[in-house]
C-alpha cells in the first residue's frame, strides 16, 4: 500500500515536469509562428504601402479644340496627313487656358506638364473619330511622370520632384480645379513596357508569362507523370532504376540558373532557336518543374493504398488497367497538387530566364509563342533595377499582381485536392 | 523453453529443413519430412493439381515440396499458425505473387490440366477463372453497382446495359446483399459497413462467373454476425464453386470446409476429410495444433 503510494506521489512530480516541458515546447511553436507570420505582415505592408500608388494613374482634363489649321491638318481620314499632323499643340494651348498665368513665353514649361506621349493619345483618337476636326472636346490625357510623381508624392523624401517650383505652383493650382485627377490605372493593366513610367503596363508580361506556363504546363505534366508511372508501376527494380532515381532527385535540387545555362546552350545554340520567346522560356521551365511534378506524382502513385491494386488485379485486370482505372484516379489529387505547386514555383522563376534573354526590354504585347516575351518576375526585376524611382511603385504594383497569380494557383490547389480527394 | 530444439536443428542442417519464422514451442521429436504428408492429398476430380511445389521468397523458402490436389466443387480450408505459408501457398494458385520480385514458384501447377505458370499463360484469363477475395475488404471507391459491374466490363461480359444490370442483381442476390443495396446501387462502396463491404468483395469476385473462388481468411476483420452471413454465403457458394479458404478460425474451418489442410512451416503436414482432422487427427502437429496446444 505504501508501495503505491509512494510511486503515485513520483508520478505526480514528473508530471508537474512533463507537463512544463509541454507548456515550454507550445510556447517554441507559438514563437515560431509569430516570426513567420509577422515576417509575412512586414512583406506585404511593406509592398503594398510602396506599391499601392502603382495602380493609380495622373490625368489632365480639358477642353480641346481641335483646329484644323493649328494642326495642319484638313482631313483626318488620310493617312499621310495625319502622320505629318502636329498634336502637341492644341493640347499646349488648351493646358495654358488652364494654367493660370501661364502665357506664350513659358509655353516650354507647361508642355512638360503634358505626357510626351499625350499627342499619341490624341492622335489615336482623333483617327478613331474623324468628326471631330474642328469642334472642341473635353478630352483626358495622360499627364508627365514627373507630375505623376509630384501629385502621389509631393511630402516624400524617398521621391524627387523634378518640378520647378512655377510647375509645382501650376500643379497644386490644376489639382484644385480638378483639371489633374488621378483615377485607376488602367494603362498598367493594358500595356506592354515603356521607358516613360506612367505609360509602362505589366499586360505584355502577364501575356508572356501565361504562353511560357502554358508551353511548361503541356510538356511537363504530361511527361512528369508518365515518368512517374512508368517508374513506380512498370519499370524493373534494377541499378539503372535507382541510378535514374537519384538522378531525379539530385535534378530537384539543381539550382535553377543552371537550367537557364542548359537552355542557352542547347535550345538557343545547338537548335538555333530565337532568344527571349516563350517557347525556349517553356523548354527551360519545364526542365526545371519536371522533377518536383515527377517525385510528388511518385509520391502520390505510392499512396494508393495497395488493397486497391490487389482487388482490381484479382478480379483479372490487366496492368494497364490496375493503372488507368484505379492508380490514376485515386492519385490524381496528389499529381495536380504537385504540379500545380511546380507551376507555381515556375511562374515565380527568374534566373534561367534571364539567361536565355527573356530579360529584353520589349514594348509590344507578345501574339504567340515564338514572338519575343518578357514575364512577371523578370519586369518585377527589370523595373526594380531601374534608376527611375517611378518605376519602383510599379516594380511593387507588379509584385502584387505576381503575388495574386501565385496565391490564386496554389489556392487551386488545395481546392482541387479536397474536391478530388476519395476516402477508402 | 527454448524456440527450437537443439536435436532439431542438427537436423534441420542434414535435412536443409529451414524455419520461416521461429515457432513458439514446437513440439519435441517431431520432425516434418520434406514432401510427405499424411492423409488423403490427392482427388479423382481435381480441379487444381499441385506437385511439389515450391515457393521462395529470395533465400528464404516459404512453401516446401507441397503436393495438393483441390476436387471441383468441395471447400478446402488451409489452416496453420501464423507464417506457415497457407497464404502464399493460395496465392500461388491465381498468380498473385507475380507483382512480388523476389518471389519464385517452382514445381506443377495445373488448373484443369494446364499449367498455370507457363510462360504463354496468360494471366488476366487465369485471374478471370479464379477469383480472390481478401482478407480485408476492399471495394474500389466508387459506387456500389461500379464495383460489381467492373470485372464483367473489362472483360467484355455484357455487351448491353440490361445484360449488366442483370449480372450485378445476380451477383449481389448471390452474395446475399441484394435486399440492403437494391436502392442505394449510386452510394460510394466504402461507406457500407465492414461485413457488407466483405461481401461486396464476393459479389465482385462473382459477377466475373470464376470457377474458383480462393478465400484469404476472408472474416478475419468481421464480426461474428457477419462472419456467420459470409459463412451461410459460403456454404451456398459452395454448390457451383470451387473454394479455397484460408482461415485462422478452426470453428470456421470445421464449419464450411469438406477437406481441411494444415500447414506447418512451409510444409504441408496434413490433408483430410474435415471431420477427420478435428476429430482424430493423423499426425501430431496437426493433434497440438488443433488442441491449441501453440500456433
Amino acid at each position: 500500500m505504501t508501495d503505491q503510494r509512494s510511486q503515485a506521489e513520483i508520478v505526480r512530480q514528473s508530471l508537474k515536469r512533463r507537463y512544463r516541458k509541454e507548456r515550454r515546447f507550445r510556447a517554441y511553436g507559438i514563437l515560431a509562428i509569430a516570426i513567420a507570420l509577422s515576417a509575412l505582415v512586414v512583406l506585404f505592408v511593406d509592398i503594398i504601402g510602396k506599391g499601392y500608388t502603382g495602380f493609380t494613374k495622373t490625368t489632365i482634363t480639358m477642353e480641346v479644340e481641335l483646329d484644323g489649321e493649328m494642326m495642319y491638318l484638313d482631313d483626318a481620314t488620310d493617312k499621310k496627313q495625319i502622320k505629318m499632323a502636329d498634336f502637341v499643340e492644341p493640347l499646349l494651348q488648351a493646358l495654358i487656358k488652364q494654367v493660370p498665368g501661364a502665357t506664350e513665353e513659358n509655353r516650354d514649361a507647361v508642355r512638360d506638364l503634358l505626357n510626351p506621349y499625350a499627342s499619341n493619345e490624341l492622335r489615336d483618337m482623333l483617327e478613331q473619330n474623324p468628326e471631330w476636326l474642328g469642334t472642341t472636346q473635353t478630352l483626358t490625357v495622360l499627364a508627365h511622370t514627373d507630375v505623376d510623381v509630384y501629385v502621389k508624392h509631393a511630402g516624400d523624401d524617398a521621391y524627387s520632384i523634378k518640378l520647378s517650383d512655377r510647375q509645382q505652383r501650376w500643379v497644386d493650382q490644376l489639382v484644385e480645379k480638378e483639371v489633374v485627377q488621378t483615377s485607376f490605372n488602367d494603362v498598367f493593366f493594358s500595356s506592354g513596357d515603356s521607358r516613360d513610367p506612367s505609360r509602362a503596363g505589366i499586360l505584355g508580361a502577364i501575356v508572356g508569362s501565361l504562353l511560357t506556363m502554358l508551353v511548361t504546363l503541356v510538356l511537363s505534366f504530361p511527361i512528369g507523370v508518365a515518368a512517374a508511372i512508368y517508374l513506380e508501376e512498370f519499370a524493373p527494380q534494377n541499378k539503372l532504376t535507382d541510378f535514374i532515381e537519384v538522378n531525379i532527385n539530385n535534378l530537384a535540387a539543381v539550382p535553377s540558373i543552371i537550367f537557364g545555362l542548359l537552355g542557352l546552350a542547347v535550345f538557343i545554340n545547338l537548335f538555333g532557336m530565337p532568344r527571349s520567346v516563350p517557347v525556349v522560356g517553356g523548354l527551360v521551365l519545364t526542365l526545371m518543374t519536371l522533377p518536383t511534378i515527377i517525385i510528388s506524382s511518385r509520391a502520390a502513385i505510392k499512396s494508393v493504398p495497395p488493397s486497391i491494386r490487389e482487388a482490381a488485379e484479382g478480379i483479372g485486370a490487366s496492368k494497364m488497367q490496375v493503372v488507368l482505372h484505379h492508380v490514376l484516379p485515386l492519385a490524381m489529387p496528389g499529381m495536380l497538387t504537385g504540379s500545380i505547386i511546380g507551376m507555381a514555383q515556375a511562374l515565380g522563376e527568374t534566373a534561367p530566364l534571364l539567361l536565355i534573354g527573356m530579360v529584353a526590354f520589349i514594348v509590344d504585347v507578345p501574339d504567340g509563342f515564338f514572338d519575343s516575351a518578357t514575364v512577371l518576375p523578370v519586369q518585377v526585376f527589370l523595373w526594380a533595377g531601374s534608376p527611375e524611382l517611378a518605376f519602383i511603385e510599379r516594380a511593387s504594383a507588379a509584385i502584387m499582381v505576381l503575388l495574386a497569380f501565385l496565391v490564386s494557383m496554389n489556392a487551386l490547389a488545395i481546392w482541387l485536392r479536397k474536391r478530388l480527394e476519395r476516402r477508402w | 523453453m527454448n524456440t527450437m530444439n537443439p536435436t532439431i536443428a542438427k537436423e534441420a542442417d542434414h535435412q536443409e529443413i529451414e524455419t520461416v519464422t521461429p515457432v513458439r514451442e514446437q513440439p519435441e521429436e517431431t520432425i516434418i519430412e520434406e514432401g510427405k504428408t499424411v492423409g488423403e492429398p490427392f482427388a479423382d476430380n481435381a480441379k487444381f493439381k499441385l506437385r511439389d511445389v515450391n515457393v521462395s521468397y529470395g533465400d528464404t523458402r516459404a512453401i516446401k515440396n507441397i503436393s495438393l490436389d483441390v476436387a471441383k466443387n468441395e471447400v478446402i480450408a488451409f489452416i496453420g499458425p501464423s507464417g506457415c505459408g497457407k497464404s502464399t501457398f493460395l496465392r500461388c494458385l491465381n498468380r498473385m505473387n507475380d507483382s512480388i520480385e523476389i518471389c519464385k514458384v517452382t514445381g506443377s501447377l495445373q488448373l484443369d490440366d494446364q499449367d498455370i505458370y507457363d510462360r504463354r499463360r496468360d494471366v488476366v484469363e487465369l485471374r478471370a477463372r479464379v477469383g480472390m477475395v481478401f482478407q480485408k475488404p476492399n471495394p474500389f471507391p466508387k459506387s456500389i453497382y461500379d464495383n460489381v459491374a467492373y470485372g464483367p466490363r473489362i472483360h467484355g461480359l455484357a455487351n448491353r446495359k440490361s445484360d449488366l444490370d442483370d449480372i450485378v442483381e445476380n451477383s449481389l442476390r448471390k452474395a446475399g446483399l441484394w435486399s440492403e443495396v437494391k436502392d442505394r446501387l449510386d452510394a460510394t462502396a466504402t461507406g457500407m459497413s465492414g461485413g457488407q463491404q466483405q461481401r461486396l468483395c464476393i459479389a465482385r469476385a462473382i459477377a466475373v462467373s470464376p470457377e474458383v473462388i480462393l478465400m484469404d481468411e476472408p472474416c478475419s476483420a468481421l464480426d461474428p454476425i457477419a462472419t456467420a452471413r459470409v459463412e451461410e454465403l459460403m456454404a451456398e457458394m459452395s454448390e457451383s464453386y470451387t473454394i479455397v479458404i484460408v482461415t485462422h478460425s478452426m470453428q470456421q474451418a470445421a464449419r464450411v470446409s469438406n477437406r481441411t489442410a494444415y500447414f506447418h512451416l512451409g510444409h504441408l503436414v496434413e490433408v483430410n476429410e474435415t471431420n477427420k482432422v478435428f476429430t482424430s487427427p493423423e499426425h501430431e502437429l496437426t493433434e497440438s495444433y488443433i488442441t491449441g496446444r501453440f500456433g
